[in-house]
């Protein structure tokens, strides 16, 4: 006994004081942990920021004709340099502007839907709700001759009506993701036959400027167009940028996670109107550009160390046009191919490469 | 897989049934078999023969320009008729013999892509064997000046072998459960890819594009019947490989072990059965052009029809392919006239509803 005693006061005596510390130690590795993610965060996001700078320049002043810094920003003020105007204020200033801004919508609307989904694969382009929007505004175009406004109306009743559908049919539980995708792909196949039949009423010249469109292109930008789609990009990513921040809430389960003040379904239905606003205004003014929004929100989670950020995914889409659309307009001289051939071309190693990786995860978590 | 139907029932009335196959791992057949009993093969040459015989006379008898059903026949059995009656006559004999080709070779390749890789969805459409095929064609009316189905037909199968072989090395990467995603996934990779290239081809050839706008959108007008023996070798050798992996893919719903175990040669037998299911895809393409969602409808209605058992299946997709493909392009005459909804366009709208009632009794994940 008395050994025992002997034995026992530094077990005593010395258990509450490591706890402490360790919890001291704990809170402060967690302090740190944070500290550093905030720090990376903000890093990345200025050093995307950066980069689309840059890319930005080097796309609206060194095309095939090259224009000096200061002179750049003398047009932009105001002042008339011959020949230059023309090219930098009507061609090459607005398909960088719109570069971006089409960047970031496809980008944070792929982004957050992935998020909210839970799956890389369930992106808006890969779901079909692009191809909605763009088949509603290839027969608007085509067939009825419309143009402007209403062609955007149409886009994102085109895209709505492809999101409630899959939405609807999906179900819900753990499955459901899944029976998006293929009820997705399924609607795609039919939206491309619709498409096509379209394509074969129209007269050869406008079915090649539609399915230039189709593709994804950004040659006949115009400033009324910028306009209208920078105002749903100012709006909707710093909206989509605070609403996805709610749903990492939302992995516990609807249950739990309404039981914690959180309203599953509206902030599903919130975060799918933005998605689907952003996507559809962005593809009634330059087509569906193929795999923006499916890469940039995997690229942009890497980069940021495995955590989901709006921001840094829009920055990554509006990198990725930019330098896709200064490829397509100059890599191959004398022929300007349309933006989305060299997106297109280039996303689907990466969304096969996606797919053996998902295998790999799911196999280590079954 | 657990692409299970969720009608649960099914299970013990099919343990007492014994004959056949008993897909127990193929189990997206459970929901099928509690209603498909077992039809015997002649029964289902005969209403086979007779729904063909049907459809395609209606096919002749309708159109957009309405012609009396007694000068039709008259021109049909060699009487005299005026020269405006007899085109029409030919060019709907013309386009009633190539769906009735098509139809067949389509619904048959569903049927063993289906077994095959034991997905449900499988299909030439949505698995971008189609695309794949489409894309072939137009590199070689672009750059090597294609504009026979006899040319046609080598390019297609080129694209068609490729996007397949694609496709199903990404599902056997893929675990079992997430194969049918994968798969539609990777097919819509095909497409994806290919809308780009084929972009980057018309956006300067407007005569590519021209050729190629009537070929994508899946028709079986506008050919002549003769064109069906440019591709003759490849359709006869395809049905062929098709219709003597009955037994492979009975042995395969039981998954590949079992079916090694009951003596089967599996790697061969799929091999034979992949090539036929490619022959049939790229024959049927190069014809008609990319024709969705048959493949998919047809296997599935005739399995409830005629129960589990491939063989059956295979035959009675030999007729029903062809009802549905000759009565889309007869709708796609009266829907729209006096102008034409290509055949391609109307089995897509009527297969996509198909497909989505399938996905929700599926479980993936």
């Amino acid at each position: 006994m008395s050994a025992l005693m002997a034995a026992a006061p530094h077990l005593a005596d010395s258990a509450p004081e490591p706890r402490a510390a360790r919890r001291a130690d704990t809170i402060a590795t967690l302090r740190d942990v944070r500290r550093r993610v905030r720090r990376r965060r903000v890093l990345l996001v200025t050093a995307l920021a950066v980069l689309v700078v840059a890319l930005f320049l080097v796309r609206a002043l060194l095309g095939d004709y090259r224009i000096s810094f200061v002179d750049g920003i003398r047009m932009i003020s105001g002042t008339t340099i011959p020949g230059a105007s023309f090219i930098f204020m009507e061609s090459t200033l607005p398909r960088a502007v719109m570069s971006v801004l089409a960047g970031a919508a496809f980008a944070s609307a792929g982004a957050a839907y992935q998020s909210m989904l839970r799956n890389p694969l369930a992106s808006p382009d890969v779901l079909g709700i692009n191809l909605g929007a763009s088949a509603a505004a290839v027969f608007a175009v085509v067939l009825l001759g419309w143009s402007g406004m209403p062609v955007t109306a149409v886009a994102f009743l085109g895209a709505v009506a492809v999101a409630v559908t899959i939405h609807g049919f999906a179900g819900r539980g753990g499955a459901a993701t899944g029976r998006m995708i293929l009820v997705g792909v399924g609607l795609a196949a039919v939206l491309s036959s619709v498409v096509h039949w379209v394509l074969l009423r129209a007269d050869v010249y406008r079915a090649q400027d539609a399915l230039v469109w189709l593709t994804g292109s950004l040659g006949s930008v115009t400033w009324s167009e910028i306009a209208r789609l920078g105002a749903v990009v100012a709006v909707g990513v710093p909206l989509l940028t605070l609403v996805t921040g709610r749903l990492g809430v939302l992995a516990l389960g609807d249950d739990l996670a309404s039981g914690l003040g959180e309203r599953a379904h509206r902030l599903r239905a919130l975060v799918t109107t933005l998605v689907v606003l952003l996507t559809a205004s962005a593809t009634a003014v330059c087509g569906p550009i193929a795999f923006v929004g499916f890469l940039s929100g995997p690229i942009a989670r890497r980069l940021a160390g495995g955590r989901t950020s709006i921001p840094a995914a829009a920055l990554v889409g509006a990198a990725m046009v930019l330098a896709a659309d200064y490829v397509s307009a100059y890599a191959v001289p004398g022929t300007a191919y349309p933006v989305g051939v060299v997106t297109g071309l280039a996303g689907a190693p990466v969304l096969i490469w996606l797919l053996v990786a998902q295998r790999r995860s799911t196999q280590e978590t079954a | 897989m657990t692409v299970r139907a969720t009608t649960a029932p099914a299970m013990p009335a099919r343990a007492d049934r014994g004959t056949g196959p008993q897909p127990a791992a193929s189990a997206h057949l459970t929901g099928e078999v509690s209603r498909g009993g077992r039809v015997p093969a002649p029964v289902i040459v005969g209403v086979g023969l007779l729904g063909v015989a049907l459809i395609a006379v209606v096919s002749l008898l309708l159109g957009t320009q309405s012609v009396a059903p007694g000068a039709i026949l008259r021109a049909l059995s060699g009487g005299e008729a005026s020269t405006e009656v007899r085109g029409i006559v030919d060019s709907r004999i013309d386009r009633t013999v190539i769906g009735l080709v098509v139809g067949a070779a389509i619904g048959v390749c569903g049927v063993v892509l289906q077994g095959l890789t034991r997905n449900p969805l499988a299909e030439p459409g949505i698995l971008g064997i189609n695309a794949g095929a489409a894309l072939a064609v137009v590199l070689g009316i672009k750059f090597f000046a294609i504009s026979t189905v006899g040319g046609y037909v080598w390019f297609a199968l080129a694209g068609a072998v490729v996007a397949a072989v694609v496709v199903q090395l990404l599902a056997l990467l893929a675990p079992v459960r997430a194969q049918p995603v994968t798969m539609a996934l990777a097919g819509a990779a095909i497409m994806a890819t290919s809308t780009s290239v084929v972009g980057a081809i018309v956006v300067s050839d407007q005569g590519a594009l021209d050729v190629f706008r009537f070929w994508q959108v899946g028709s079986v007008a506008g050919r002549n019947w003769s064109i069906v023996t440019e591709v003759a070798p490849f359709l006869i050798l395809g049905f062929i490989l098709c219709f003597a992996s009955g037994r492979t893919l009975n042995a395969i719903a039981l998954g590949d072990d079992l079916a090694r175990g009951l003596g089967q040669r599996v790697v061969l037998h799929r091999l034979l059965a992949a090539t036929g299911a490619i022959l049939l895809a790229g024959s049927a393409t190069a014809l008609a052009g990319p024709i969705a969602f048959v493949g998919l409808v047809v296997p599935h209605v005739v399995r409830a029809v005629v129960g589990p058992d491939h063989r059956r299946i295979l035959l009675g997709s030999l007729f029903a392919g062809p009802v549905l493909v000759i009565a889309a392009d007869t709708v796609g005459r009266l829907v729209a006239a006096p102008s034409e909804v290509q055949a391609g366009i109307v089995c897509a709208v009527v297969g996509a509803p198909f497909l989505v009632a399938l996905v929700r009794r599926m479980h993936v994940s």
